[in-house]
């Protein structure tokens, strides 16, 4: 039972950076209705960063916010100089460019920092009250920023005009324009909020996986999933997505199949779900007009 | 095409008039009288590009004996493919190797799966694929594949090696093990049991499985713990050691007994877990840590540290100095060039790298040395145990055989 | 010159090229181009499922490796010929690409990736998995032995080239003749108006399905070839980023094109090779920027880029072709 208790947690734990990363796909999605594969590789190269920053002498929370700063400007800056030039090509071709912009980030920050992983510090203290055997006070606080962000995320598009000219532009980009709506910077914005997002996931991951450049390749495998599972266009979806990917692997591995193909079975089930509800558990269905 | 046949035609030509000028040795192709070509396939992109270090440190010893002058008179000219750890690419770069660029051997390619791929080529063309880097031992077989060899000590020996340990100083241990699930874990995990033979049965409590994938080991960890075990090995190597060694102090506190492969043992691996977690962690070790102080006054470690610091100096200065593997391998091949001689055949070179005795290597441990014969194709099997006594590696017992 | 002789004298010097080709390269060099047939292969079946089907897969490299396992174990277990071994390995694979096809058909764009990705994840995993390591090898994979040459003249590589080469020629005129024709016709109806083409009465389930199962035939007939001439499997040779090379390669080459499935599979063969020569500090890093540029200045692929200069050239004669067929890319 105890066993249990520790499994249950601790895949709540290893779910938050799933939901987070999840999120931040979600983000994209919304903006642009593209999904980003070049993600995870964002988020770690801004836990760089701060790990840069924070070498050079900041303090966590200095570096922290200057990171989140900075990812914003090379999010917006990254929509405007690389993906502009081909927002209205076909989809695959923007795909590739995802793609090309995932080697180019891993092979980047290999070649800057190297592949030795790093110690990053948590901004949670150790011993603090809400820390406890069955889960660290990294992991709470991991948890308890991923359910903050979502509920940024939430009220961003339910309540700011910009979230809802966002909305707007992400389902009609032609009437959004004609109505005033500056639809470039708004993708700009898009990117921006989504890496900073990720940034975010980014430093809170880098104290439980260790920073370096493939820290994110098997999380973001997981967010992907996480997020068509609870909906590309639900943020809610996606964190809860991510909670479910995190323990329903916990489980599966120590339960079920045992560790060797733990991730197979999660997949499958996953995909299960999604035949059953193909816009996933909290995803608008589409009705396409003809 | 016709540049092309001309030039072919220029290089020929010329390369006939030097065979002219001094034809001294025997060579096959890839060696003369000024060069002597060695290829290796390595992983500088794809999941395992961190050992990349390792090949840097091969070509930087290579560049600090061509400095001196060479082996014999001999400029090794060390030629290094990007194989992406996938085994096709492997073979298609090593045909490239041999047969374009006329490699006269392969030398420590990296990783296992990549050098079974190329193993019935190389064989099959008679060409040494020496050193690879990679403890593997399904992978040496000496009868079947001639030309194949390893040099770091087997994965297999390191096993053997713990499991003799725990026998003797923890006969009642409840054994929790970890594993990655590729050739790493399972050429780990069989030696193993079989060492603790019968005793197995009863020793080993849990055993469970993780891919290179996985963002976390924590799981598993928790699964051990359940399991009742005391003492652990991870048979992991890279982030996940760091993550499982991390987790399993927090799991199971100080008492628990941890062994990792020596691997993972450098700092660049497992130094962000910390000194604190990592107190009392086990593994065994054949060559002399750089980093160590200790060994701060060894010719042998001054000499290498004046190396990084001149041929890879990009080197992490805290933590890469601590694994001189690549170091030593390129060591062991420039003693195999020289005592070949003149004679720079294919066949020459196997026979001198399978009869090594006593070969000594400054920066192995003292008691341990290079033996080779043509049924023992890992030159290094003699192995010491270390454990980690919050700020360093300390040696424990003796060099053992394993 | 009309149209039609200016087509047959580039298959004729496309022809000669072809059989030319290995008794002017090096053995080495042959080897790289049977490596491209074999990729070629892949990529048409790809290309038919998401250029004329307008269904993304992530997962083409599962395929691949299911039709590669089948020969290595028909070889090495059953002692089966290794020529023998492809139809299986094709047929498997249909069947296999079929029964996945059927609830995957549900999901669409996005959606559809995510099944055909896990697959991709899994199968280096489940091709480890203890309780299928005994046929599959494990981690050590399978090895097997290089065929010779029954043609006595030619060389191993170089008979592998033709042979592979006699397979993929089949290849590709079955699916150049099964898009011409009334099926091809269906396909590509589903992919610019599913509910249009139901409408017409095409059965939409049937053709998504059965497209995904011939595309997965062609993966794995490739897969199997690959086996062959490289003689050894193991999972570590099918990692996702295989897949994800398949989906680069039809991209580049040009989506929904034939001929730019060929020229995809030269893409995914050479130049991760010539961007780890430039750079072996940051090779990914100089193959993504030649994704990236590869995209801006072609971003319909090489196929595209040679339509567009192909109809500049065209509106400078009087006769005109009518315009060709709208090229709406999928998702």
């Amino acid at each position: 039972m105890e066993n249990f208790l520790n499994q249950l947690l601790s895949g709540l734990a290893t779910g938050g950076l799933y939901a987070s990363i999840a999120l931040a796909l979600v983000m994209i999605y919304q903006a642009t209705h593209h999904v980003n594969f070049a993600q995870g590789e964002l988020a770690m190269f801004s836990a760089f960063l701060a790990w840069t920053l924070m070498q050079g002498g900041f303090s966590y929370w200095a570096a922290f916010l200057l990171t989140l700063v900075l990812s914003f400007i090379a999010g917006a800056a990254i929509e405007r100089i690389i993906i502009r030039p081909i927002e209205d090509k076909p989809v695959l071709t923007v795909v590739v460019v995802f793609v090309g912009l995932l080697f180019v980030l891993n092979s980047v920050a290999g070649w800057i920092y190297g592949y030795d992983i790093k110690s990053f510090p948590s901004p949670f203290p150790a011993n603090a009250w809400y820390a406890s055997r069955f889960m660290s006070a990294h992991q709470v606080g991991m948890i308890t920023v991923t359910l903050a962000l979502l509920i940024l995320v939430f009220a961003f598009f339910r309540f700011t005009a910009l979230g809802l000219a966002m909305r707007a532009v992400a389902q009609n980009p032609v009437s959004s324009q004609l109505v005033g709506i500056r639809t470039g910077w708004i993708l700009a914005l898009g990117w921006g909020l989504a890496s900073v997002i990720g940034a975010v996931a980014g430093m809170m991951a880098a104290p439980i996986v260790y920073l370096d450049p493939n820290m994110m390749g098997g999380i973001l495998l997981y967010a992907f999933a996480a997020a068509l599972l609870g909906g590309l266009t639900s943020p809610l979806g996606a964190v809860i997505g991510g909670f479910v990917v995190g323990v329903l692997e916990n489980l599966a591995g120590a339960y079920v199949v045992g560790t060797e193909i733990k991730l197979s079975v999660a997949l499958v089930i996953i995909v299960g779900v999604l035949l059953l509800r193909p816009s996933g558990l909290f995803g608008r269905t589409v009705v396409t007009r003809v | 095409m016709k540049r092309f046949v001309i030039a072919f035609a220029i290089v020929a030509v010329s390369a006939f008039a030097a065979e002219r000028a001094v034809a001294a040795g025997k060579y096959d192709p890839g060696a003369s009288d000024t060069e002597i070509k060695l290829g290796t396939t390595w992983a500088f992109s794809g999941p395992v590009s961190s050992t990349s270090p390792v090949q840097r440190q091969m070509a930087g010893y290579f560049a600090m004996i061509n400095d001196q002058g060479g082996v014999n008179g001999r400029k090794i000219n060390f030629i290094a493919l990007d194989d992406g750890y996938q085994p096709p690419k492997t073979v298609e770069q090593t045909r490239r190797l041999v047969e374009q660029d006329k490699v006269l051997l392969m030398y420590g390619q990296i990783g296992t799966p990549t050098n079974v791929a190329v193993r019935p080529y190389l064989n099959s063309k008679k060409v040494p694929q020496l050193f690879v880097t990679t403890g593997s031992y399904s992978l040496i077989d000496p009868k079947k594949y001639p030309w194949t060899m390893g040099f770091q000590s087997s994965y297999a020996a390191e096993s053997r090696v713990i499991a003799r340990y725990i026998l003797t100083e923890k006969p009642n241990a409840k054994i929790g093990i970890l594993y990655q699930d590729d050739d790493f874990g399972t050429d780990h995990l069989q030696p193993f049991l079989d060492a603790l033979g019968d005793k197995a049965a009863t020793m080993v409590v849990a055993k469970v499985s993780y891919a290179v994938t996985d963002p976390t080991v924590t799981s598993q960890i928790l699964s051990l713990k359940a399991a009742g075990a005391d003492t652990l090995y991870l048979m992991a190597q890279s982030r996940a050691a760091a993550q499982a060694v991390s987790a399993a102090r927090d799991q199971g506190g100080e008492n628990l007994l941890l062994f990792i492969p020596y691997v993972a043992t450098a700092k660049s691996v497992i130094g962000p877990v910390g000194d604190e977690k990592l107190k009392g962690l086990m593994s065994t070790e054949s060559t002399k840590d750089p980093t160590n102080p200790v060994w701060a006054n060894d010719p042998a470690v001054k000499d290498y540290l004046a190396w990084v610091d001149k041929y890879v100096p990009e080197q992490d200065r805290a933590s890469d100095r601590a694994s001189p593997l690549g170091y030593i391998s390129a060591q062991t091949m420039v003693e195999v060039l020289k005592r070949a001689g003149d004679d720079l055949t294919r066949d020459n070179i196997m026979k001198v790298a399978t009869s090594l005795h006593n070969v000594a290597i400054p920066l192995l441990l003292p008691g341990i040395t290079l033996n080779t014969s043509a049924e023992d194709y890992f030159p290094i099997h003699t192995l010491q145990l270390k454990r980690y006594d919050g700020t360093r590696w300390e040696l424990v017992g003796k060099p053992v055989e394993g | 010159m009309s149209r039609s002789q200016i087509n047959t004298a580039g298959f004729a010097a496309l022809a000669v090229v072809l059989l030319a080709l290995p008794f002017v390269l090096s053995s080495y060099h042959t080897f790289q181009a049977t490596m491209v047939i074999v990729y070629a292969v892949a990529l048409l079946g790809l290309n038919l499922l998401i250029g004329y089907n307008g269904q993304i897969s992530l997962g083409h490299g599962a395929f691949f490796a299911i039709g590669a396992y089948t020969t290595a174990i028909l070889v090495t277990k059953v002692g089966m010929p290794y020529w023998m071994t492809i139809p299986i390995a094709g047929a498997l694979c249909l069947v296999v690409g079929f029964l996945f096809g059927l609830p995957a058909l549900r999901l669409e764009g996005l959606y559809l990736a995510l099944p055909t990705f896990a697959l991709a994840v899994a199968t280096p995993q489940l091709l480890n998995y203890n309780r299928v390591a005994p046929l599959t090898g494990g981690v050590q994979g399978i090895m097997f032995d290089k065929p010779d040459s029954p043609v006595l003249p030619l060389d191993q590589d170089q008979w592998l080239y033709f042979f592979c080469l006699a397979i993929a020629i089949p290849l590709y005129i079955v699916g150049w003749n099964l898009l011409r024709a009334r099926t091809g016709r269906a396909i590509v109806a589903i992919r610019d108006h599913a509910m249009a083409a139901g409408a017409m009465g095409i059965d939409n389930a049937f053709y998504k399905t059965a497209t995904f199962g011939v595309s997965a035939m062609y993966a794995g007939i490739a897969g199997s070839l690959s086996a062959i001439i490289t003689q050894f499997v193991a999972p570590d040779s099918f990692p996702i980023f295989l897949s994800l090379s398949f989906l680069v390669g039809i991209v580049v080459g040009g989506v929904a094109s034939i001929p730019g499935a060929a020229v995809g599979a030269v893409f995914i063969e050479f130049v991760p090779n010539v961007a780890s020569e430039i750079s072996d500090a940051a090779p990914w890093a100089v193959y993504g920027i030649v994704l990236i540029a590869a995209m801006y200045l072609m971003p319909e692929g090489v196929a595209g880029l040679c339509r567009t200069l192909g109809n500049r050239l065209e509106t400078r004669r009087p006769a005109a072709r009518p315009a060709p067929a709208p090229r709406r890319a999928p998702g």
